[in-house]
């Protein structure tokens, strides 16, 4: 899956119809969503209510399991799309936008274009 | 990428000697060393830094099994290496159970796509109960090497 800046357009939590939050990031650090990440991306959802899950093109997962969440392999570039439902979801999608987008899971980025909204 | 293509199989242990996490780490990384997958030169350190993750981490996942992994500029080719332990190593693991199999990761440090290739196939096959059953009912290093081949081709079906 390769990356393209210009196709991307900085997330924004959205409510769907049936009141589920969603957003779609994409993995910037250059190591993409390897353990240490994709634990601190577990750790983070578990701190919340709401049932989040995290797709690729392929499949989806459990946000609170780090067994799934290491099989979805994203590398840096690579789009995900995160779901919640539940009491807490939009806070619970904003905050794990945060973690991967802006915080980077504190890693270095694959590049500068990759790092800046657009 | 199949699971096959990065075990060495040579390297497989089917029941550690070590029943400490470092003990552990270090008896796979040596034995990945006498089969020339890392020189043997380079097996210390490379344990160390193995170690050194695991510290700031801990990868015994729970359910049993735990991924010991580290990118190293030793490390010339993704290789991964397996050991059963019947009696349980504490890896300070996610659920506080001891751990029974291990499957340690070594990659090199330019090829982090293909690190997590890697990843995924092992993970995706410990996510799964029959799998984690099999590799811990394993006697011997045959019994292990079919465990894998019978989840590769599960993956091809």
């Amino acid at each position: 899956m390769s990356f393209d800046s210009e196709q991307h357009t900085a997330g924004r939590a959205g409510a769907m119809s049936n009141g589920d939050y969603q957003v779609e990031v994409v993995i910037k650090n250059a190591d993409g969503l390897h353990m240490r990440p994709a634990m601190q991306f577990v750790d983070l959802a578990g701190s919340f209510r709401s049932d989040i899950r995290v797709s690729n093109a392929q499949t989806g997962v459990d946000a609170k399991s780090i067994m799934q969440m290491t099989m979805l392999a994203a590398t840096a570039g690579t789009k995900l799309r995160i779901s919640a439902k539940g009491v807490d979801a939009q806070e619970a999608v904003e905050a794990l936008r945060r973690l991967v987008e802006d915080e980077l899971f504190k890693e270095r980025s694959i590049g500068p274009d990759c790092a800046k909204e657009g | 990428m199949r699971f096959s293509d990065i075990v060495c199989f040579e390297a497989v242990i089917a029941q550690l000697k070590a029943t400490d996490r470092d003990g552990a780490i270090r008896e796979l990384v040596n034995a990945l060393g006498r089969c020339g997958r890392i020189s043997k030169a380079s097996c210390q350190k490379i344990a160390r830094a193995v170690i050194k993750r695991e510290d700031e981490a801990s990868t015994g996942i729970g359910r049993g099994v735990a991924v010991p992994h580290v990118k190293h500029s030793d490390v010339k080719e993704h290789v991964a290496v397996i050991g059963c332990s019947s009696e349980g190593i504490n890896f300070v693991s996610l659920d506080k159970q001891p751990v029974y199999s291990v499957i340690l990761l070594l990659s090199p440090t330019d090829d982090p796509d293909r690190h997590l290739q890697a990843m995924e196939i092992i993970f995706r096959n410990l996510q799964k109960d029959d799998f984690r059953r099999f590799l811990r009912q394993a006697q011997t290093v045959e019994d292990i090497r079919e465990v894998i081949l019978d989840a590769d081709e599960d993956t091809d079906e």
